[in-house]
Protein backbone atom coordinates (compact mmCIF):
# COMPACT_ATOMS: atom_id res chain seq x y z
CA UNK A 1 0.00 0.00 0.00
CA UNK A 2 1.07 3.35 -1.31
CA UNK A 3 2.22 5.54 2.29
CA UNK A 4 0.24 9.18 1.58
CA UNK A 5 2.24 10.90 4.36
CA UNK A 6 1.65 14.42 3.68
CA UNK A 7 -2.30 13.55 3.63
CA UNK A 8 -2.40 11.46 6.60
CA UNK A 9 -0.88 14.36 8.29
CA UNK A 10 -2.73 16.96 7.19
CA UNK A 11 -5.85 14.81 8.18
CA UNK A 12 -4.35 14.19 11.70
CA UNK A 13 -4.34 17.41 11.60
CA UNK A 14 -8.31 18.10 10.26
CA UNK A 15 -10.17 15.15 11.55
CA UNK A 16 -10.13 16.68 15.04
CA UNK A 17 -11.63 19.93 13.82
CA UNK A 18 -13.89 18.47 11.42
CA UNK A 19 -15.23 17.10 14.15
CA UNK A 20 -15.30 19.67 16.58
CA UNK A 21 -17.17 22.01 13.96
CA UNK A 22 -19.48 19.11 13.81
CA UNK A 23 -20.13 19.58 17.35
CA UNK A 24 -20.38 23.33 17.17
CA UNK A 25 -22.68 23.26 14.35
CA UNK A 26 -24.70 20.56 16.22
CA UNK A 27 -25.50 22.48 19.75
CA UNK A 28 -25.07 25.98 18.49
CA UNK A 29 -28.29 25.04 15.86
CA UNK A 30 -30.53 27.14 17.85
CA UNK A 31 -28.57 30.02 17.46
CA UNK A 32 -26.71 29.93 13.92
CA UNK A 33 -27.03 28.00 10.86
CA UNK A 34 -27.29 24.49 11.37
CA UNK A 35 -28.76 21.20 13.36
CA UNK A 36 -28.67 18.07 13.72
CA UNK A 37 -28.82 17.13 10.48
CA UNK A 38 -25.65 18.83 9.48
CA UNK A 39 -23.73 18.00 12.38
CA UNK A 40 -24.13 14.46 11.59
CA UNK A 41 -23.19 14.50 8.15
CA UNK A 42 -19.97 16.47 8.97
CA UNK A 43 -19.20 14.03 11.49
CA UNK A 44 -20.08 11.64 9.36
CA UNK A 45 -17.67 13.00 6.75
CA UNK A 46 -14.89 13.08 9.11
CA UNK A 47 -14.99 9.26 9.89
CA UNK A 48 -15.01 8.62 6.27
CA UNK A 49 -11.96 10.90 5.84
CA UNK A 50 -10.29 8.62 8.63
CA UNK A 51 -11.37 5.83 6.86
CA UNK A 52 -9.95 6.77 3.11
CA UNK A 53 -6.66 8.01 4.52
CA UNK A 54 -6.17 4.77 7.31
CA UNK A 55 -7.81 2.02 5.75
CA UNK A 56 -10.68 -0.22 6.50
CA UNK A 57 -9.90 -1.87 8.99
CA UNK A 58 -8.53 0.74 11.56
CA UNK A 59 -11.27 2.64 11.17
CA UNK A 60 -13.62 -0.29 12.12
CA UNK A 61 -11.01 -0.47 15.33
CA UNK A 62 -11.89 3.18 15.94
CA UNK A 63 -15.70 3.14 15.02
CA UNK A 64 -17.03 -0.11 15.86
CA UNK A 65 -19.92 -1.30 13.78
CA UNK A 66 -21.37 -2.82 16.33
CA UNK A 67 -21.34 0.37 18.09
CA UNK A 68 -22.59 2.66 14.90
CA UNK A 69 -25.21 0.30 14.61
CA UNK A 70 -26.36 0.81 18.17
CA UNK A 71 -26.22 4.48 17.56
CA UNK A 72 -27.97 3.98 14.14
CA UNK A 73 -31.58 3.06 16.21
CA UNK A 74 -30.28 5.04 19.19
CA UNK A 75 -30.69 8.63 18.00
CA UNK A 76 -34.28 7.37 15.85
CA UNK A 77 -35.18 5.66 19.67
CA UNK A 78 -33.88 9.36 21.35
CA UNK A 79 -35.74 11.35 18.97
CA UNK A 80 -39.14 9.07 19.76
CA UNK A 81 -38.55 8.91 23.28
CA UNK A 82 -38.85 12.86 23.61
CA UNK A 83 -42.06 12.54 22.23
CA UNK A 84 -43.53 9.71 24.50
CA UNK A 85 -41.58 11.87 27.21
CA UNK A 86 -44.13 14.56 26.06
CA UNK A 87 -47.04 12.12 26.41
CA UNK A 88 -46.08 11.02 29.81
CA UNK A 89 -45.78 14.63 30.79
CA UNK A 90 -49.53 15.27 29.46
CA UNK A 91 -48.88 16.46 26.58
CA UNK A 92 -49.22 15.51 22.73
CA UNK A 93 -46.76 13.62 20.99
CA UNK A 94 -43.45 15.67 20.57
CA UNK A 95 -45.14 19.27 22.41
CA UNK A 96 -42.35 20.25 24.40
CA UNK A 97 -44.11 22.17 25.92
CA UNK A 98 -44.52 20.26 29.41
CA UNK A 99 -41.13 18.69 29.19
CA UNK A 100 -39.83 21.68 31.88
CA UNK A 101 -41.96 23.69 34.11
CA UNK A 102 -41.60 26.72 31.81
CA UNK A 103 -43.54 26.01 28.12
CA UNK A 104 -39.82 28.03 26.68
CA UNK A 105 -37.32 25.48 28.79
CA UNK A 106 -39.54 23.06 27.51
CA UNK A 107 -38.69 23.65 24.05
CA UNK A 108 -35.45 24.15 24.49
CA UNK A 109 -35.10 21.06 26.40
CA UNK A 110 -37.12 19.15 23.47
CA UNK A 111 -34.88 20.85 20.48
CA UNK A 112 -31.74 20.20 22.18
CA UNK A 113 -32.54 16.36 22.53
CA UNK A 114 -34.45 16.03 18.96
CA UNK A 115 -31.63 17.47 17.47
CA UNK A 116 -29.19 14.94 19.63
CA UNK A 117 -31.19 12.38 18.51
CA UNK A 118 -31.04 13.46 14.69
CA UNK A 119 -27.20 14.68 14.73
CA UNK A 120 -26.01 10.61 16.24
CA UNK A 121 -28.16 8.69 13.68
CA UNK A 122 -27.10 10.40 10.96
CA UNK A 123 -23.49 10.75 11.81
CA UNK A 124 -23.48 6.61 12.51
CA UNK A 125 -25.54 6.11 9.44
CA UNK A 126 -23.49 7.88 7.45
CA UNK A 127 -20.34 5.69 8.36
CA UNK A 128 -22.38 2.29 8.09
CA UNK A 129 -23.43 3.03 4.48
CA UNK A 130 -20.09 3.67 3.63
CA UNK A 131 -18.26 0.75 5.62
CA UNK A 132 -21.21 -1.46 3.88
CA UNK A 133 -19.91 0.36 0.24
CA UNK A 134 -16.00 0.07 1.17
CA UNK A 135 -16.07 -3.67 2.50
CA UNK A 136 -18.42 -5.12 -0.38
CA UNK A 137 -16.30 -7.20 -2.20
CA UNK A 138 -13.71 -8.55 0.56
CA UNK A 139 -13.45 -12.29 1.46
CA UNK A 140 -13.46 -11.49 4.99
CA UNK A 141 -17.04 -11.13 6.20
CA UNK B 1 -24.99 42.67 -9.06
CA UNK B 2 -27.05 39.73 -6.87
CA UNK B 3 -28.51 38.80 -10.47
CA UNK B 4 -25.32 38.47 -12.04
CA UNK B 5 -24.02 35.94 -9.87
CA UNK B 6 -27.12 34.31 -10.26
CA UNK B 7 -26.88 34.00 -13.83
CA UNK B 8 -23.54 33.07 -13.69
CA UNK B 9 -24.08 30.28 -11.47
CA UNK B 10 -27.07 28.52 -13.27
CA UNK B 11 -24.89 28.87 -16.34
CA UNK B 12 -22.23 26.90 -14.65
CA UNK B 13 -24.70 24.33 -13.48
CA UNK B 14 -26.01 23.89 -17.22
CA UNK B 15 -23.04 23.73 -18.78
CA UNK B 16 -22.02 20.98 -16.20
CA UNK B 17 -25.15 19.13 -16.81
CA UNK B 18 -24.88 18.79 -19.67
CA UNK B 19 -20.75 17.69 -19.52
CA UNK B 20 -22.47 14.87 -17.35
CA UNK B 21 -24.89 13.56 -19.97
CA UNK B 22 -22.19 13.55 -22.33
CA UNK B 23 -19.46 11.90 -20.71
CA UNK B 24 -18.75 8.34 -21.16
CA UNK B 25 -15.98 8.20 -18.55
CA UNK B 26 -17.69 7.60 -15.80
CA UNK B 27 -14.67 8.83 -13.19
CA UNK B 28 -14.98 12.25 -14.65
CA UNK B 29 -19.18 12.82 -14.10
CA UNK B 30 -18.62 11.52 -11.04
CA UNK B 31 -16.22 14.40 -10.28
CA UNK B 32 -18.13 16.48 -12.04
CA UNK B 33 -21.55 15.53 -9.91
CA UNK B 34 -19.41 16.47 -7.64
CA UNK B 35 -18.56 20.46 -8.97
CA UNK B 36 -22.19 20.38 -9.64
CA UNK B 37 -23.47 20.17 -6.09
CA UNK B 38 -20.64 22.66 -4.88
CA UNK B 39 -22.04 25.13 -6.98
CA UNK B 40 -25.63 24.24 -5.99
CA UNK B 41 -24.58 25.26 -2.24
CA UNK B 42 -23.04 28.04 -3.73
CA UNK B 43 -26.15 29.14 -5.10
CA UNK B 44 -28.07 28.23 -2.17
CA UNK B 45 -25.83 30.39 -0.27
CA UNK B 46 -26.49 33.35 -1.81
CA UNK B 47 -30.05 33.16 -1.89
CA UNK B 48 -29.89 32.63 1.74
CA UNK B 49 -30.64 29.15 2.82
CA UNK B 50 -27.65 28.70 4.67
CA UNK B 51 -28.67 25.65 6.25
CA UNK B 52 -29.59 23.94 2.89
CA UNK B 53 -26.26 24.73 1.41
CA UNK B 54 -24.41 23.51 4.36
CA UNK B 55 -26.52 20.13 3.50
CA UNK B 56 -26.15 20.18 -0.33
CA UNK B 57 -21.89 20.83 0.38
CA UNK B 58 -21.65 17.95 2.77
CA UNK B 59 -23.59 15.71 1.51
CA UNK B 60 -23.65 16.35 -2.16
CA UNK B 61 -20.19 17.39 -2.72
CA UNK B 62 -18.52 15.30 -0.06
CA UNK B 63 -20.53 12.43 0.56
CA UNK B 64 -22.50 10.92 -2.26
CA UNK B 65 -19.14 11.92 -4.03
CA UNK B 66 -17.17 9.28 -2.36
CA UNK B 67 -20.04 6.63 -2.07
CA UNK B 68 -20.44 6.72 -6.05
CA UNK B 69 -16.58 6.39 -6.20
CA UNK B 70 -16.74 3.41 -3.98
CA UNK B 71 -19.58 1.94 -6.45
CA UNK B 72 -17.16 2.84 -9.55
CA UNK B 73 -13.98 0.49 -7.85
CA UNK B 74 -16.89 -2.46 -7.46
CA UNK B 75 -18.06 -1.99 -11.18
CA UNK B 76 -16.03 -0.66 -13.89
CA UNK B 77 -15.71 3.19 -14.59
CA UNK B 78 -16.73 3.35 -18.94
CA UNK B 79 -20.22 3.56 -20.02
CA UNK B 80 -20.66 1.18 -23.02
CA UNK B 81 -24.21 2.27 -24.55
CA UNK B 82 -26.11 0.00 -26.42
CA UNK B 83 -27.85 2.74 -28.81
CA UNK B 84 -25.47 5.23 -30.71
CA UNK B 85 -27.38 6.22 -32.73
CA UNK B 86 -30.61 9.18 -31.89
CA UNK B 87 -33.96 7.41 -31.24
CA UNK B 88 -36.33 9.43 -32.13
CA UNK B 89 -40.10 8.25 -30.04
CA UNK B 90 -37.80 9.00 -26.54
CA UNK B 91 -36.64 11.69 -27.34
CA UNK B 92 -40.21 13.90 -28.68
CA UNK B 93 -41.34 12.13 -25.10
CA UNK B 94 -38.28 13.71 -23.20
CA UNK B 95 -38.90 17.21 -24.81
CA UNK B 96 -42.86 17.18 -24.28
CA UNK B 97 -42.93 16.31 -20.65
CA UNK B 98 -39.91 18.75 -20.65
CA UNK B 99 -42.16 21.68 -22.29
CA UNK B 100 -44.94 20.75 -20.36
CA UNK B 101 -42.71 21.37 -17.29
CA UNK B 102 -41.16 24.52 -18.54
CA UNK B 103 -44.65 25.85 -19.01
CA UNK B 104 -45.89 25.20 -15.27
CA UNK B 105 -43.39 27.11 -14.35
CA UNK B 106 -44.70 30.65 -16.21
CA UNK B 107 -47.69 30.05 -13.76
CA UNK B 108 -45.06 29.65 -10.36
CA UNK B 109 -44.38 33.17 -8.18
CA UNK B 110 -41.80 35.24 -9.33
CA UNK B 111 -38.40 34.35 -7.06
CA UNK B 112 -38.74 36.43 -3.82
CA UNK B 113 -42.11 37.49 -4.39
CA UNK B 114 -43.74 38.95 -1.40
CA UNK B 115 -47.14 38.04 -2.59
CA UNK B 116 -46.74 34.44 -3.24
CA UNK B 117 -49.20 32.42 -1.20
CA UNK B 118 -46.19 30.20 0.66
CA UNK B 119 -45.85 33.69 2.32
CA UNK B 120 -49.33 34.21 3.52
CA UNK B 121 -50.40 30.77 5.34
CA UNK B 122 -48.31 29.64 8.24
CA UNK B 123 -44.94 31.70 7.36
CA UNK B 124 -46.37 34.58 9.20
CA UNK B 125 -47.19 33.09 12.55
CA UNK B 126 -43.95 31.50 12.60
CA UNK B 127 -41.96 34.97 12.28
CA UNK B 128 -44.03 36.52 14.57
CA UNK B 129 -44.76 33.83 17.47
CA UNK B 130 -41.15 32.35 17.31
CA UNK B 131 -40.15 34.21 19.76
CA UNK B 132 -42.23 34.03 22.45
CA UNK B 133 -43.24 30.75 21.56
CA UNK B 134 -40.04 28.63 21.43
CA UNK B 135 -37.76 31.04 22.54
CA UNK B 136 -34.79 30.29 19.97
CA UNK B 137 -32.85 32.39 17.78
CA UNK B 138 -32.80 30.82 14.63
CA UNK B 139 -36.39 30.32 12.78
CA UNK B 140 -35.48 27.46 11.13
CA UNK B 141 -34.49 25.24 13.92
CA UNK B 142 -37.59 26.09 15.62
CA UNK B 143 -39.52 25.38 12.54
CA UNK B 144 -37.53 22.00 11.89
CA UNK B 145 -37.70 20.74 15.55
CA UNK B 146 -40.68 21.76 17.08
CA UNK B 147 -43.60 23.42 14.91
CA UNK B 148 -42.51 20.60 12.51
CA UNK B 149 -41.24 18.11 14.60
CA UNK B 150 -43.19 15.31 12.90
CA UNK B 151 -42.03 15.74 9.37
CA UNK B 152 -38.16 15.40 11.03
CA UNK B 153 -39.38 12.54 12.86
CA UNK B 154 -40.09 11.15 9.58
CA UNK B 155 -37.23 12.20 7.86
CA UNK B 156 -34.85 10.57 10.53
CA UNK B 157 -36.29 7.29 10.41
CA UNK B 158 -36.43 7.43 6.64
CA UNK B 159 -32.71 7.62 7.20
CA UNK B 160 -32.49 4.98 9.47
CA UNK B 161 -35.01 2.89 7.40
CA UNK B 162 -32.31 3.38 4.33
CA UNK B 163 -29.27 2.33 6.34
CA UNK B 164 -30.89 -0.94 6.98
CA UNK B 165 -31.54 -1.51 3.68
CA UNK B 166 -27.86 -1.08 2.59
CA UNK B 167 -27.23 -3.04 5.69
CA UNK B 168 -29.12 -5.91 4.40
CA UNK B 169 -28.51 -5.48 0.59
CA UNK B 170 -24.68 -5.19 0.70
CA UNK B 171 -24.03 -6.92 4.24
CA UNK B 172 -27.02 -9.14 4.03
CA UNK B 173 -24.95 -12.21 2.95
CA UNK B 174 -22.79 -11.86 5.96
CA UNK B 175 -26.24 -12.20 8.12
CA UNK B 176 -27.50 -15.32 6.03
CA UNK B 177 -23.62 -16.80 6.79
CA UNK B 178 -23.59 -16.42 10.61
CA UNK B 179 -27.36 -17.35 10.83
CA UNK B 180 -26.74 -20.87 8.51
CA UNK B 181 -23.55 -21.30 10.86
CA UNK B 182 -25.23 -21.16 13.80
CA UNK B 183 -27.92 -23.66 12.43
CA UNK B 184 -25.34 -26.03 11.17
CA UNK B 185 -23.44 -26.23 14.60
CA UNK B 186 -27.14 -26.26 16.65
CA UNK B 187 -28.10 -29.52 14.06
CA UNK B 188 -24.91 -30.97 14.71
CA UNK B 189 -24.99 -30.49 18.13
CA UNK B 190 -28.73 -32.32 18.22
CA UNK B 191 -27.25 -35.17 16.22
Amino acid sequence: MISHLIPRVLSKLLIPLIMLFALYVQFHGDYGPGGGFQAGVIFGAGIILYTLLFGLDRAKEAFRPRVLEIFVAGGVLLYGGVGIAAIFAGGNFLDYDVLAHDPTHGQHLGILLVELGVGITVAAVMATIFFQFAGRGRTDD
Amino acid sequence: MLDIVHLILFTFLAVVAVAIIRLKDLFAAVMLMGIFSLLSASLFTVMDAVDVAFTEAAVGAGISTILMLATLALTESEEHPEHNKIQVMPLIAVVATGAVLVFATFDMPRYGDPEAPIHHRVAPHYIEHTDDEIGVPNMVTAVLASYRGYDTWGETTVIFTACVGVMLLLGGHAIVDRFRRRKDSGSEGDS
